[in-house]
């Protein structure tokens, strides 16, 4: 039987995926048994002008894992694209951004020159700034030219399922391998295209965690406290994404004592992550019979015990949020609050 | 200086840009309310529209992020006064979404004015009135929605 072809490539992500890929234990003599690897930059030696000699759709399926930040990001997702059958979003830089993600916050321009030239390390007296192309006397230096915006996958090409996760569990891998090996040996359907593999529901459906009264008094950091391992985070006052992040990693978080940070991104009907949790979690403060009383300065401070909402709620989700991206007011706000 | 700053702004005005103004009024308290202003002919500014929710605690900060992806220059939430939900603590709950969504959308670069949370009541139609004019007069200083200019 004629072997399948798999590719992965790594755009602007920080590699766990690719590691994610290697971590599926005897399960990737599997993966060989079924499936010639086409192109993985990390793992195997194929350059991308094999890709590019490559016929149209002559790979099976390819995993992109990182966001879209650069012009090497786009134009190796492209190519991928035309080349493949099946492309799978791969972890959540690819699905929603990620943490890349939260570079919306700032600009190409501020980001450029905080990194080169005002780090307290930096000592960048020609205040050099990274060119995409440099003429040196042996020739020509390009580099790929980096993007204003951070855009996830399917921004930017058309993706056939989505896998999130910071990286995707083994047993999301190992589920999506096996449905892709199924349909090879004995043609069994592929899940309808804008799937994605995980769970329906929220985390706090697979969280094994007990929750009593769903309400919380007080916003905690986590060190600030001794974390319950059998209570819910949110009712001890920990921020945990639990109620907006969709199911399928197994709470492995929480089982580690750590909250949600949403790394498997909105549930199916929701747009927003962050709005979602910003919702959930001003639900359940628990100020008792007195809140009529309560003055707007009085719930400003109550509500401001969450220090940084965008960067909270959306840790992961920035690029895929409504807003997606910092905007500029024409007129400057009279007192910035953030720097 | 002056002339710079008068050139800057001056495109707005060149544009005849008008603001548009989204209304959310719960269906107990302020929709009454705005249907009392109209019905007493009480003038107003014509640029906003409402949506009549349930509750004031339906308007999910999705909707809002919604309408200022859409190009809604403001933004403003009517509920009932606190003590007087129809739903006992449904605007409890919106006003500690909007406070907290207020600080987002200074994160997001917005300035915070954009959105407001007010509370009117069933026989405040001349608090609905003043409460728009003074509304559309913020969002006239504060000018349009940035993410239209993207």
């Amino acid at each position: 039987m004629a072997k399948i072809r798999i590719a992965q490539y790594w755009a602007a992500g920080c590699g766990g995926c690719d590691v994610a890929l290697l971590d599926i234990d005897e399960k990737i003599l599997g993966v060989a048994e079924i499936a010639d690897i086409a192109f993985w930059p990390i793992a195997v030696d194929a350059k991308v002008k094999d890709v590019e000699a490559m016929p149209d759709g002559y790979i099976t399926a390819t995993l992109i894992n990182g966001a879209i930040r650069n012009s090497e990001n786009e134009h190796m997702a492209k190519l991928l694209r035309q080349k493949s059958a099946l492309i799978v979003s791969f972890g959540s830089c690819a699905c929603f951004g990620g943490v890349p993600g939260l570079a919306n916050m700032t600009s190409k321009k501020e980001i450029l020159e905080y990194v080169y030239w005002h780090t307290p390390t930096s000592d960048n007296v020609e205040k050099v700034l990274p060119t995409p192309h440099y003429k040196v006397p042996e020739g020509e230096i390009e580099i790929p030219v980096l993007y204003d915006t951070v855009y996830t996958l399917d921004q930017v090409i058309d993706v056939d399922y989505y896998m999130p996760g910071c990286p995707p569990t083994t047993n999301l891998i190992n589920e999506f391998l096996g449905m892709v090996e199924k349909h090879v040996k004995e043609g069994a359907p592929l899940p309808p295209k804008g799937s994605v593999i995980a769970s329906q529901k929220t985390l706090c459906d697979e969280c094994a965690r007990k929750r009593t009264t769903k309400k919380v008094e007080k916003i905690y950091m986590p060190y600030e406290i001794d974390i319950d391992p059998e209570k819910c985070m949110l009712e001890q006052g920990i921020i945990c994404l639990g109620p907006s992040t969709r199911a399928g990693c197994g709470a492995k978080c929480l089982e580690g004592n750590q909250p949600c940070r949403g790394c498997m991104g909105p549930t199916a009907e929701v747009l927003d992550q962050g709005g979602s949790m910003l919702s959930a979690l001003a639900s359940i403060f628990a100020i008792g019979n007195q809140e009529s009383q309560l003055s707007e300065d009085d719930i400003l401070e109550l509500m401001t015990q969450v220090k940084d909402p965008l960067g909270t709620f959306y840790a992961f989700t920035m690029p895929a949020s409504i807003i997606k991206k910092k905007v500029k007011e024409r007129k400057a706000t009279t007192a910035p609050k953030e720097a | 200086m002056a002339e710079e700053a008068q050139a800057q702004s001056a495109p707005v005005e060149a544009e005849g840009w008008e603001p548009k103004l989204l209304v959310f009024c719960c269906n107990w308290c302020s929709y009454a309310g705005a249907d009392l202003a109209g019905v007493s002919r009480l003038q107003m500014p014509t640029n906003f529209r409402v949506i009549r929710t349930m509750c004031s605690a339906r308007v999910d900060p999705e909707f809002v992020l919604r309408a200022f992806a859409k190009g809604a220059d403001g933004v403003l939430v009517l509920g009932c006064h606190p003590a007087d939900c129809h739903y006992i603590g449904g605007n409890y709950r919106t006003r500690r979404r909007i406070a907290l969504l207020r600080v987002l959308l200074e994160q997001y670069g917005f300035n915070p004015d954009r959105l407001k949370l007010e509370w009117v009541s069933a026989s405040e139609g001349m608090k609905f009135q003043q409460t728009i004019k003074e509304f559309d007069r913020t969002i006239r200083e504060l000018g349009p929605n940035p993410i239209n200019e993207e």
